[in-house]
């Protein structure tokens, strides 16, 4: 029965590597603790080739210019953890998690799918590097041998069975012990074996075990089997919560929004690589943005070169507001799969609604959903393509406006105008009104707002419109029928009554019909439409 | 005796002809040139060019149009104008319920926001398949229309001074600036693709304003259709995108008895007649419009197109 164990070295450093990838070749080190007793707590291999380890202070790491120091990211370290089961899950289903830096995983039974362990080994990594983690993976036929070759050799390792002692005797023997919970009955251990000369796992395992165990008891002939590759241990397998959520707490505040998109387009590509490998899509996005405090919301457009600012700091005296949170939901009508697209769209929305104020703080959060499976007919016209469609009515509601681009949807009232606007998903189902009339019908030209006419009236009916505003639309009333009166909403507060003519018009550019609407609640006389 | 030279015959020519004879050897090398090249049977002469292939034209939904037409062809510009209640509006209704009928996903840009979804409704448009964009809501756009020439901007500056002017001049920003959503979103739906009927409607815009769309707009939106399923159709009250429309329809209402008025006493009349009766109002009906349409321009026809005349009437809703 095969195991995979992914281990991560310098996680502490990868995770943050990750959210800024431009650090990715450079000395990384981070620090933990309250100033001014800031230590390092871990360092990548260029910033230990400087002299920087763990354990050192802050003034001493800065002695070091070339190595760039950050603070530990609790965030940032849980995004990468979720990444790397995200990576596991999808290729076992049988994961346990035995440490934030370290999985284990069955591979029993996926040589059919994924082909040999060595394979298998190489198709984890590279997707644990697509997700921006660099790992050591090994295979190994008991759980103990994966887990000490993954911490033992970088890369990838494949462990044959039985030929477990012959690989792990080269391993020092502090990987023996790297796993260990009580981690000051290890270093005891650790110092034990030392005195005694033991370097390497070769020379715990040639040990007797009788004398071993009467010096170090079973402690002492567990540790020596795991040398060996036995494992004493079964996989404990857990079912983790989906969760896509990357965070990330910047150093510095973000003003303007060309910044915020470069951090937005990382997390969006991760989130996007981890909802690829468990095959599965976006259907809703949730940005929050931590805002500074002490700033005010402010005009988000930068008028001299028209960049768009994401806040700007207070100018005025009365700039004391508390910093809040800044959310924003953009709701897919199908599930999607593109960062680009999900970039834009952030943008766009952004640039409409723009949060007032620096950003410090950003999460993205997604809610998954299965990919859309759809079969086209031969025959059937073409439609927009669903990533392009969003973009276009987002860009289209940049220029027009919010709310204004849509299918328009009729509401189950007499009353005019009663309509609202949908959001536009071209659906492959048939409505009810896809009839074909019997005539062709004459339409209305909706004037909005209508037009507020003065209107002369004789025996009853109206024989001369004057507008008060358009010049051209007044003139000698050449025949008029009506009233049709309708009223509704009598039960409620805002009730209407109105009065409708048709009416022919003989203005400056010819003769025109127009519908008149005399309100009767309000007494005002409008021309509301024209027959076209 | 002196003798004078004279300019006989002979003397004069080796001066000219010789340039002559110069010029028609070397026309004559050219031509063997030419007739001696591979590349002369390439050359087809314009009598054997093939004609383009007819588009695949779209249904209005009015079968006296699509007669006179032939439909309005995708990959092409198609222009529908005429005045104040002359049917355009009808017409543009009944294309995009055509349309929608056969599945087809329409746009209408309306850069007035007249549409009215009770009469697409009675059209029989499915709103599933129709984006409704409506322009005029003011926002921040660089210009895109061609802007007044100064001596108009100055002329509107001195008019500025009492209140009917500055109406006015709200006025001409609002149609420019709903001019400039109409190109920019228009722009970006061409782009987009995937659309089977793109609807531009401009009627409700001034003219003045309507002219001032520079031609390498229509040029630009005539390009980007070309050889793609997409019909864009345009329907103003002045015809304004000229070479660029394959086919240019002119509509007007039948002055000859429209529209016509149903009434008990009378029955069917024209409003003129109508006038002249003493009968209340409130038992007359507008009952349909005639609309005379006449093709002015035809570039799918290898003749240039004739004015050729139809009348189709439409029904008013309250007329059931």
């Amino acid at each position: 029965m095969p195991f995979a164990c992914i281990f991560v070295p310098d996680f502490l450093v990868q995770a943050i590597v990750r959210a800024e990838p431009e650090l990715r070749s450079n000395a990384v080190a981070v620090l933990e603790g309250k100033p001014p007793l800031e230590k390092i707590v871990a360092a990548n291999e260029e910033a230990r080739n400087e002299g920087v380890y763990p354990g050192i202070t802050k003034l001493q790491a800065e002695l070091c210019d070339s190595v760039t120091l950050h603070d530990r990211s609790e965030l940032q370290e849980l995004a990468a953890h979720r990444a790397l089961l995200d990576c596991a899950q999808s290729f076992s289903p049988r994961v346990e998690d035995v440490a934030p830096d370290t999985l284990l995983l069955d591979l029993c039974g996926l040589e059919k799918l994924f082909g040999s362990s060595p394979k298998i080994a190489r198709e984890i990594s590279h997707r644990a590097s697509e997700m921006g983690l660099e790992t050591n993976v090994a295979v190994a036929s008991t759980l103990e041998a994966a887990l000490l070759a993954a911490h033992g050799f970088s890369g990838v390792t494949v462990v044959p069975e039985g030929k477990e002692p012959e690989i792990l005797c080269s391993l020092p023997i502090e990987v023996l012990l790297a796993n260990e919970t009580d981690s000051e009955n290890a270093e005891e251990f650790l110092e034990t074996l030392q005195r005694w000369g033991i370097r390497k796992f070769r020379d715990l395992a040639a040990l007797p075990e009788v004398e071993l165990s009467e010096r170090l008891g079973q402690r002492g002939l567990e540790l020596q089997k795991k040398t060996c590759g036995l494992s004493s241990r079964t996989l404990v397998p857990a079912d983790f919560p989906m969760v896509f959520e990357e965070a990330i707490e910047l150093e510095y505040p973000l003003v303007l929004l060309e910044p915020l998109a470069f951090v937005l387009n990382r997390m969006l590509e991760q989130l996007c690589a981890r909802l690829e490998a468990r095959a599965l899509a976006v259907q809703e996005l949730h940005l929050e943005l931590g805002l500074e405090t002490g700033h005010q919301v402010s005009h988000p457009v930068s008028p001299q070169n028209g960049e768009t600012r994401v806040g700007q700091p207070a100018v005025s005296v009365e700039s004391e507001k508390t910093g809040g949170i800044f959310e924003r939901t953009i709701h897919l009508p199908i599930p999607l799969l593109d960062p680009k697209t999900f970039l834009k769209l952030l943008q766009l929305d952004l640039k409409a609604h723009p949060p007032g104020a620096p950003v410090t703080k950003i999460v993205l959060r997604i809610e998954p959903a299965k990919p859309r499976a759809a079969q086209n007919g031969l025959f059937q016209p073409s439609s927009p393509e669903p990533e392009k469609l969003e973009l276009t009515l987002a860009r289209i509601c940049s220029v027009v406006g919010e709310g204004r681009a849509g299918s328009p949807q009729l509401l189950d009232t007499h009353r005019r105008e009663a309509f609202e606007m949908k959001h536009f998903t071209p659906s492959a189902q048939k409505n009810g009104n896809s009839s074909t009339p019997k005539d062709l019908v004459t339409a209305l030209r909706i004037f909005r707002p209508a037009i507020a006419v003065r209107v002369d009236h004789q025996n009853g009916r109206p024989s001369h419109i004057s507008a008060t505003k358009q010049k051209q639309i007044s003139g000698e009333v050449l025949w008029s029928a009506g009233p049709w009166r309708s009223t509704g909403d009598w039960w409620e507060h805002d009730s209407w009554i109105r009065d409708e003519w048709d009416i022919a018009l003989r203005g400056q550019a010819g003769i025109a019909l127009y519908r008149l609407v005399h309100d009767v609640v309000e007494g005002k006389w409008m021309l509301e439409g024209e027959y076209d | 005796m002196s003798s004078v030279p004279c300019n006989t015959g002979n003397d004069a020519a080796p001066f000219f002809p010789a340039r002559f004879q110069d010029v028609q050897e070397k026309r004559a090398s050219v031509l063997k040139h030419i007739a001696r090249s591979e590349h002369l049977a390439e050359v087809r002469p314009a009598s054997r060019l093939e004609v383009r292939p007819r588009p695949e034209m779209l249904s209005t939904g009015i079968p006296e149009l699509d007669v006179l037409t032939g439909g309005i062809p995708h990959g092409c510009l198609t222009e529908i104008h005429g005045p104040a209640s002359s049917g355009k509006t009808s017409v543009l209704l009944a294309t995009i319920a055509a349309a929608t009928r056969r599945e087809e996903t329409c746009v209408l840009v309306d850069a007035s926001d007249s549409f009215d979804p009770a009469s697409g409704q009675a059209a029989g448009i499915d709103f599933g398949k129709l984006l409704w964009v409506r322009c005029g809501d003011f926002g921040t756009s660089s210009s895109v229309v061609r802007r007044s020439s100064s001596a108009y901007d100055h002329k509107a500056n001195d008019q500025q001074q009492t209140t009917n002017d500055d109406n006015k001049t709200r006025f001409q920003k609002n149609s420019e600036h709903r001019l400039e959503q109409v190109l920019k979103t228009t722009d970006l739906i061409l782009q987009s693709g995937g659309f089977g009927l793109v609807v531009l409607d401009l009627a409700g815009i001034s003219e003045k304003f309507v002219r001032r769309i520079p031609l390498a707009s229509w040029f630009r939106f005539q390009r980007t259709v070309e050889h793609t399923k997409t019909a864009l159709l345009v329907i103003t009250e002045f015809p304004c995108a000229q070479t660029c429309a394959a086919v240019a329809v002119k509509l007007d209402m039948n002055k000859e008895g429209c529209p016509t008025l149903v009434s008990p006493i009378f029955g069917e009349t024209g409003w003129e007649d109508s006038q002249h009766h003493s009968e209340p109002a409130h038992v007359q009906l507008l009952e349909n419009m005639r609309v005379k349409a006449e093709i002015v321009r035809s570039r799918l026809e290898r003749k240039p197109a004739q004015s050729v005349k139809t009348n189709f009437t439409s029904r008013t809703v309250r007329a059931g």
